[in-house]
């Protein structure tokens, strides 16, 4: 698992890539928060094209991550989710905290 | 009725065979030629129930998790997760949706809520001070289905 971080004008994306579990997630939003905190972007942009495994871990972290956003006044976006992991956010109603890229309703 | 095939797992609870465990399983059950959404759907339910007992269970300290498996003449699969650790004072009350002990740890508190809904039976024994176990059953309709 690894997640590589880009900013761009003010938006941050990260794309994780991988497996996405309890033992992934600590060092992740480690690495997320820092970029974030630093760049005080206005969009953070999670990118789960690459994720190929994920479990409810990965529920905190966008939970954590919006958080994040809702503090420093910007927005969360979850982008690119396969079936498989679109299912566990679901089952969290994430739609209606995060605007999700496909299906989502932009808050 | 007998079981086609059985396996016991034992391995210390330590975060990075979260992922050993429940690729262990899904090879296990792979003898049942389960489609890919089944096998998805086990896998994350196994990684739930192993990351509770590492989190919860011994509250991170390195002690021994065990799981047991068994494949069915009828497409079910039954799987054990077993820690000897602290145990659940309110089953009830920890398998309520979003219900979690460590909130500063991230944890959403939908461990069980996620097993319950990849599963068809989820039934959980616990005594306080003397460990946990999670049953998961869950019947595949596989690639004739």
């Amino acid at each position: 698992m690894s997640v590589r971080i880009y900013l761009a004008e003010d938006i941050l994306t990260a794309y994780l890539s991988g497996e996405l579990d309890h033992h992934v997630v600590r060092t992740i939003r480690e690495e997320i928060d820092e970029a974030a905190e630093r760049a005080h972007p206005a969009v953070l942009v999670l990118d789960f094209r690459d994720v190929t495994f994920m479990d409810s871990s990965g529920i905190g972290l966008v939970m954590g991550r919006y958080a994040l956003m809702q503090e420093l006044g910007g927005e969360l976006k979850i982008e690119n989710l396969p079936n498989h992991i679109k299912k566990v956010m679901r089952l969290a109603g994430l739609e209606r905290l995060a605007n999700m890229e496909t299906g989502g309703v932009r808050k | 009725m007998k079981p086609l095939n059985e396996m016991k797992l034992s391995f210390p609870s330590k975060s990075a065979n979260e992922a050993f465990a429940r690729t262990a399983v899904a090879a296990f059950v792979a003898a049942l030629d389960p489609t890919v959404d089944e096998l998805t759907d086990i896998k994350t339910a196994v990684s739930e129930a192993v990351t509770n007992a590492i989190v919860h269970g011994y509250r991170e300290s390195i002690q021994t998790i065990y799981i047991t498996a068994a494949i069915y003449p009828d497409n079910r699969v039954v799987i054990r997760i077993r820690d000897k650790g602290c145990g659940i004072e309110d089953i009830q009350k920890a398998m309520e949706p979003l219900y979690t002990t460590s909130p500063e740890g991230e944890r959403a508190g939908l461990g069980f809520a996620v097993m319950q809904s990849l599963c068809d039976k989820v039934k959980v024994t616990s005594r306080p001070g003397k460990g946990t176990t999670v049953t998961l059953t869950r019947t595949l309709a596989g690639r004739n289905g």
